[in-house]
């Protein structure tokens, strides 16, 4: 009897054990891309996935960072480095480039009309769904500091906060779904 | 046509892609009491499987759906 008594105690501390490793009803998804495209799938899937009732975290980093620049945002001092990756990638949503058939442009203005006219939802209208869905952004501090980028350009959204490698680590060891797009 | 289920709300969500329908849906069902039906009407044949996921998802009901013409309509019990 005492035996069943210390065999209960046992299971219910590894029951207990398992149960803190198990992971939340939560998507955890890494933006590296800068691709107009694969942004839109992020957003999406990110939004898709709110409306389903999961948490959902992204995480921009490389050149998923610049995405989240805002159009009117002002920069102030930088670098000769900062500011030639500042002239040269996208800022914000509304200037990133497809990752096929950009065609100097050109594939890409024709795929954000070909998109308006099917009522597909902009980057732009995905990005302002998300901050209303409760959709936590947080962006890669170390990719900020490599590229130049100052916090001042960056986007006013609810839930913004800049970390590094560990907090992603946190929340992706805490989610059902990872992915990397 | 079946109309016997009676709706308590409907959202016309016709001419919306992915992810719309299903981020509306979601918004929808929660203006309504636990209990009460929404019919949400789509036009996007991907919310024929889309629906039913996120109804096993976040836990709610799929009464009927009604395939009519290009329209596609869900009786939709809000349960949690």
């Amino acid at each position: 009897m005492e035996n069943m008594e210390q065999q209960l105690t046992d299971l219910q501390a590894r029951l207990q054990a398992i149960e803190g490793r198990a992971q939340s009803n939560k998507l955890s998804m890494i933006v590296f891309s800068g691709d107009m495209d694969k942004v839109l799938a992020s957003f999406v899937i990110a939004t898709g996935a709110a409306a389903m009732g999961m948490e959902v975290v992204m995480f921009f980093t490389f050149w998923g960072t610049p995405v989240l620049r805002g159009k009117g945002k002002k920069a102030g001092a930088k670098d000769t480095m900062g500011k030639m990756f500042g002239a040269m990638l996208p800022k914000g949503t509304c200037d990133v480039k497809l990752s096929k058939m950009n065609m100097a442009g050109l594939g890409t203005a024709m795929m954000k009309r070909l998109m308006k006219k099917k009522n597909v939802a902009s980057l732009e209208q995905l990005l302002e769904l998300a901050g209303e869905l409760d959709v936590g952004i947080y962006i890669c501090e170390m990719s900020m500091d490599l590229m130049g980028f100052k916090r001042e350009e960056i986007i006013d959204y609810p839930s913004l906060t800049y970390c590094g490698v560990a907090k992603f680590l946190e929340e992706a060891n805490d989610s059902r779904i990872q992915l990397f797009i | 046509m079946s109309d016997a289920i009676k709706a308590d709300k409907v959202l016309d969500l016709k001419g919306l892609p992915c992810p719309m329908p299903v981020v509306k849906i979601s918004k929808g069902i929660k203006t309504v009491e636990v209990g009460q039906v929404v019919e949400a009407i789509t036009s996007d044949p991907g919310s024929l499987a889309d629906f039913p996921a996120w109804a096993r998802t976040s836990g709610n009901e799929i009464m009927e759906t009604i395939q009519d013409n290009g329209e596609i309509r869900f009786f939709v019990r809000r349960k949690a």
